[in-house]
């Protein structure tokens, strides 16, 4: 047997997206978090391209491209705001920043 | 052979993305996450998108992880410090992570029956060609305005990581 069940692609960008969520949750750090949500989109790419695959047409490819853009884009702003919140507040740390807590 | 590169590359992802989340030292998460999108390229190439795996290379493991580690040296982050976790989160938080990941594999079991499988060169369509005709016909608009997201994404950059000059 050569060939891999569709089902264990879903599966893998399932346990990648689930992981992606566990960082999100778990982790302090505001880059790591900001990385979860990385891993999080790269699971949901996979699903696409699965998708794209079993529908044998090529309209899954184009999300991911979207998807792969826009993250991009979220990163370059996303980074520059974690820069701005170290230079103001000198932490990384999540729970360190609570302004609007109150 | 598909389903042995299959296994290789699923475990490499997972098990990187495993010490992303564990990993207390950001840079480590960093170079374990460029783990997980090569071995994701590579399932991509599996499936037939050989312009998204060149893209996934290129612009995820390439451009975007080469920004946060430059963020990371520039910041000097260092290992995060433990500190004791709420009641709830140490009781719920990875019951009610298993409870996602379980359904979400319910999903797939049930939505996606056993008699589908993938074998290389099983989906030809997803060539440069074929992906750029759609893009510049079905998806000309949403490209396009992908185009100005990206212009306002470097504009915001700009203006909140510059300097104060006054």
């Amino acid at each position: 047997m050569s060939e891999v069940p569709i089902s264990w692609f879903l599966m893998l960008s399932a346990v990648i997206f689930a992981l992606g969520v566990a960082g999100f949750l778990f982790r302090r750090n505001i880059i790591t978090v900001f990385m979860s949500i990385e891993l999080m989109l790269n699971g949901v790419n996979l699903s696409f391209v699965t998708f794209s695959y079993q529908l044998k047409q090529v309209n899954g490819h184009l999300f991911t491209f979207f998807v792969m853009v826009v993250a991009a884009a979220e990163a370059a702003v996303g980074l520059a705001i974690i820069l701005t919140v170290f230079k103001n507040r000198s932490t990384l740390d999540i729970d360190d920043i609570d302004s609007m807590k109150n | 052979m598909d389903l042995i590169l299959f296994l290789i590359f699923a475990i490499i992802a997972v098990v990187s993305a495993v010490n992303v989340v564990v990993q207390t030292h950001p840079i480590s998460s960093a170079v374990s996450l460029i783990g997980v999108m090569g071995s994701l390229a590579v399932l991509y190439l599996l499936l037939g998108a050989e312009f998204i795996a060149a893209a996934q290379v290129i612009v995820y493991a390439g451009a975007v992880m080469v920004l946060f580690i430059f963020v990371i040296l520039l910041l000097n982050a260092g290992a995060e410090t433990k500190r004791g976790r709420s009641f709830m989160v140490q009781l719920l938080g990875v019951p009610l992570l298993i409870a996602l990941l379980g359904l979400l594999a319910f999903f797939v079991e049930r939505l996606f029956p056993r008699g589908v499988s993938v074998r290389f060169g099983g989906f030809t369509g997803g060539t440069a060609q074929s992906v750029g005709k759609a893009l510049f016909t079905t998806y000309l608009l949403p490209f396009e305005v992908t185009s100005l997201l990206i212009l306002i994404a470097i504009l915001g950059a700009i203006v909140l990581a510059r300097k104060e000059l006054d």
